[in-house]
C-alpha cells in the first residue's frame, strides 16, 4: 500500500490562511491504514484548522469529507458538486488522489495535507516500511524476494557495498544492509549461485526516469465500451 | 598492456607494487595537491586521488590527477558512482583519458551523510545518483577499452586506455560473500584491486586463501590494504566503527603502551603513537607481501602523506623499480 504520513500542522494552515471556506477531504483507503489521511484523521486536521483559524482571529468555515478513494473517479463523482463549492481542498489522500483531484476541480486549487512517503507494509501496529520503489523492471526472482532498489540505499545491484557493518547499513545501524539480507535468504533457498551472475547496467526508462508511466489495457477499455453500449448509454 | 600505466608495467615485472593515497583538498588550491603530490612521487608507483572521499567536496579526482600527473606523480584517479549517471560518467572517462590519466578505480562511494560528520556541513540532503554500480561501471570501462564502444553501444574512435581497478573489503559482512564479491568484480573487468586496510592479518590470509581456491589471483593484481595507524584511538575507532576492519585487541595494547611510555607529556604522547603505527606499518606490509596472491600494496596515510618515504624505505620497497 501507499504509505504516507500527516504535514505538520502549521504548513496546512499556511495552505489556506487566506481562504474563507476549506474542505479537508480523506481518502479511506491506504493513507487510513497507515493512520495519515482517512475521514477520521481529516476530521481531526479540520478540528486543528478551526481552533487556529480562532486563535488567529479569522473567519474560516472548515469542513471535512471522505471517500473511499481518490484515485477513481467513481468514488469522488458523486461528491465532487460539494467538493467544489469550496475555496480550497486539502486532500489528505497521497499524492496520486492530489494530482488526480486538482484536475477535476476546474479554479477549486487542491493542496496536500500529508507527505506521501513511499510503498510499504504493516511491520507490526504503527510501524511500515518500504519494501518496493515502483521500479517497473521487477528482479525479486534474482535476489530472493528482497529488492535492492527499494532497500539498498545505493540500489546496488551485484552485491554489498563496503559499509555492510554487522548486518546494518552504512547510513544508519537502525537499517538493515538490503545485500546482508538477500545473501542470507538466497543461501537459505539454495540459490547463492544466482547472486554470482554480474546484472548488467539498468534501463532506468522503466522507472520514473522514463518520465510518467502508463499502462494501457485494451481488452478491458473495450469490454467496458461494450458493457456501456448494451447497457444503451 | 592494456594501458601502458607505471602500475601495470610494476605489476607485469612481478615486483612488489606500491600505491599510495593523495586527498584533494576542500578547496580551489591546486598547490596542495602539488605540495602532496612532491611528498609521494617517486615512494610508489602510482597514487590514488580520491574522488569526494565520505562525500566531502573537494577538487574533483580528474583534475587533481592531471595535475599530480603534470608535476611526476602517476595517479590512480577513482570514480564513485555515487554523483554521475553514466553520461557523465563516460564524458569524464574520455576526458581524464584524452588528458593522459590511465589508471581508474572504480568505487560505489561513501554514502552522502557522512559529509556531514564531525564538524563539516556538508551535503547530507544531497540526491545521490548510483545509475551504475561499481561490477557495472568497471564493465563499462571495460568495454569502452577493449571493444571501443560506449555503455549505449556507439562506437568510440580512440578507446581510453585505463587499467581498471576496483576496491574489495575481504572481511566485509556477510564475510562469505566477499570472495563471490571480488568474483564479480573481476569477471567484469578489474585489473587490479585495493583492499580496504587490514590490521587483522590471519583473518586477511584466510580469505586470500579461499581468493587461491578461486583461481582469483592469477586473473588480478590484487593489492593489499593497509591503513597507517595513528593512534591507539584511532584503532579503537576503526575496530569499532568502520566497516570491515577489525583490529587485533594486541594491536591497540602495544599502542597503548607506546602512548603510556610518554607519561603526561602530551606531544611526546602522539610521537611515540606515530613512532609505533609506523612500525606496525612496515610489518602490515611485510605480512601482506609474504601472502601468497598478493601482488602489492596500498599504503594509506590519511593526511600523513609526508610518512610515505620513511614506510616505503623501512619496507624496502624503496627505489621503485624503473620500467
Amino acid at each position: 500500500m501507499i504509505v504516507g504520513s500527516q504535514k505538520p500542522i502549521d504548513e496546512i494552515w499556511n495552505m489556506v490562511k487566506d481562504k474563507k471556506k476549506v474542505l479537508v477531504f480523506g481518502c479511506n483507503t491506504c493513507v487510513a491504514i497507515c493512520h495519515a489521511g482517512g475521514e477520521k484523521e481529516a476530521e481531526t486536521i479540520a478540528s486543528l484548522l478551526r481552533m487556529k483559524a480562532s486563535q488567529e482571529g479569522k473567519q474560516m468555515e472548515v469542513s471535512h469529507l471522505g471517500v473511499m478513494r481518490h484515485c477513481e473517479p467513481e468514488y469522488f463523482d458523486p461528491v465532487m458538486n460539494d467538493v467544489t463549492k469550496f475555496d480550497i481542498v486539502v486532500s489528505t489522500a497521497c499524492g496520486v488522489g492530489v494530482n488526480f483531484l486538482s484536475d477535476r476541480t476546474g479554479t477549486v486549487p487542491v493542496v496536500p495535507g500529508i507527505n506521501t512517503s513511499f510503498y510499504g507494509a504493516v511491520e507490526a501496529p504503527g510501524k511500515f516500511k518500504e519494501l518496493c520503489a515502483g521500479c517497473g523492471d521487477c528482479i525479486l526472482h534474482l535476489t530472493g524476494g528482497i529488492c535492492p532498489i527499494a532497500r539498498c540505499a545505493k540500489t546496488l545491484m551485484n552485491g554489498p557495498c563496503g559499509g555492510t557493518n554487522k548486518g546494518k547499513c552504512e547510513v544508519s545501524n537502525e537499517i538493515d544492509c538490503a545485500w546482508y539480507l538477500i545473501v542470507e535468504r538466497m543461501t537459505k533457498l539454495g540459490q547463492l549461485d544466482k547472486l554470482a551472475q554480474v546484472q548488467p547496467p539498468r534501463n532506468w526508462a522503466t522507472s520514473r526516469d522514463g518520465g510518467p508511466r502508463r499502462i494501457s489495457l485494451e481488452h478491458i477499455a473495450e469490454y467496458e465500451a461494450k458493457e456501456e453500449a448494451k447497457a444503451g448509454k | 598492456m592494456k594501458s601502458g600505466s607505471t602500475l601495470e608495467k610494476v605489476i607485469a615485472s612481478g615486483k612488489p607494487a606500491v600505491t599510495a593515497e593523495l586527498g584533494p583538498p576542500m578547496s580551489a588550491d591546486g598547490h596542495e595537491v602539488v605540495k602532496k603530490a612532491q611528498l609521494l612521487k617517486g615512494f610508489c608507483d602510482a597514487a590514488n586521488i580520491t574522488d569526494c572521499q565520505t562525500a566531502v567536496v573537494r577538487i574533483s579526482s580528474i583534475a587533481a590527477a592531471a595535475i599530480a600527473f603534470q608535476n611526476g606523480l602517476e595517479p590512480v584517479m577513482q570514480m564513485t558512482c555515487r554523483d554521475r549517471n553514466r553520461i557523465a560518467m563516460q564524458a569524464d572517462l574520455l576526458g581524464a583519458a584524452a588528458l593522459g590519466l590511465k589508471n581508474c578505480l572504480c568505487l560505489a562511494g561513501d554514502h552522502q551523510k557522512f559529509s556531514a560528520a564531525g564538524k563539516l556541513k556538508g551535503h547530507p540532503g544531497a540526491k545521490n545518483v548510483y545509475d551504475l554500480d561499481t561490477c557495472q561501471l568497471v564493465g563499462v570501462l571495460k568495454k569502452m577499452r577493449d571493444e571501443g564502444k560506449q555503455e549505449g553501444g556507439d562506437p568510440l574512435e580512440v578507446a581510453p586506455k585505463f587499467f581498471i581497478g576496483a576496491s574489495w573489503t575481504p572481511m566485509g559482512d556477510p564475510i562469505d560473500f566477499r570472495p563471490i564479491n571480488l568474483m564479480k568484480k573481476v569477471n567484469a573487468g578489474a585489473d587490479f584491486i585495493q583492499t580496504q586496510g587490514i590490521y587483522d592479518m590471519a583473518l586477511f590470509r584466510k580469505q586470500m586463501e579461499k581468493i587461491r581456491n578461486m583461481g582469483l589471483h592469477e586473473k588480478t593484481a590484487i593489492l593489499a590494504g593497509i591503513i597507517v595507524p595513528k593512534s591507539a584511538m584511532m584503532l579503537k575507532y576503526m575496530d569499532s566503527s568502520v566497516a570491515g576492519v577489525s583490529v587485533p585487541k594486541e594491536m591497540i595494547d602495544r599502542m597503548n603502551k607506546a602512548k603510556a611510555a610518554a607519561g603526561e607529556d602530551k606531544k611526546k604522547m602522539r610521537e611515540l603513537q606515530e613512532q609505533e603505527g609506523l612500525k606496525i606499518t612496515v610489518e602490515l606490509i611485510h605480512q601482506a607481501l609474504e601472502t601468497p596472491g598478493v601482488k602489492g600494496v596500498h599504503i594509506q596515510a590519511i593526511e600523513w602523506e609526508s610518512a610515505i618515504e620513511g614506510i616505503v624505505k623501512a619496507a624496502g620497497l624503496y627505489p621503485r623499480p624503473q620500467v
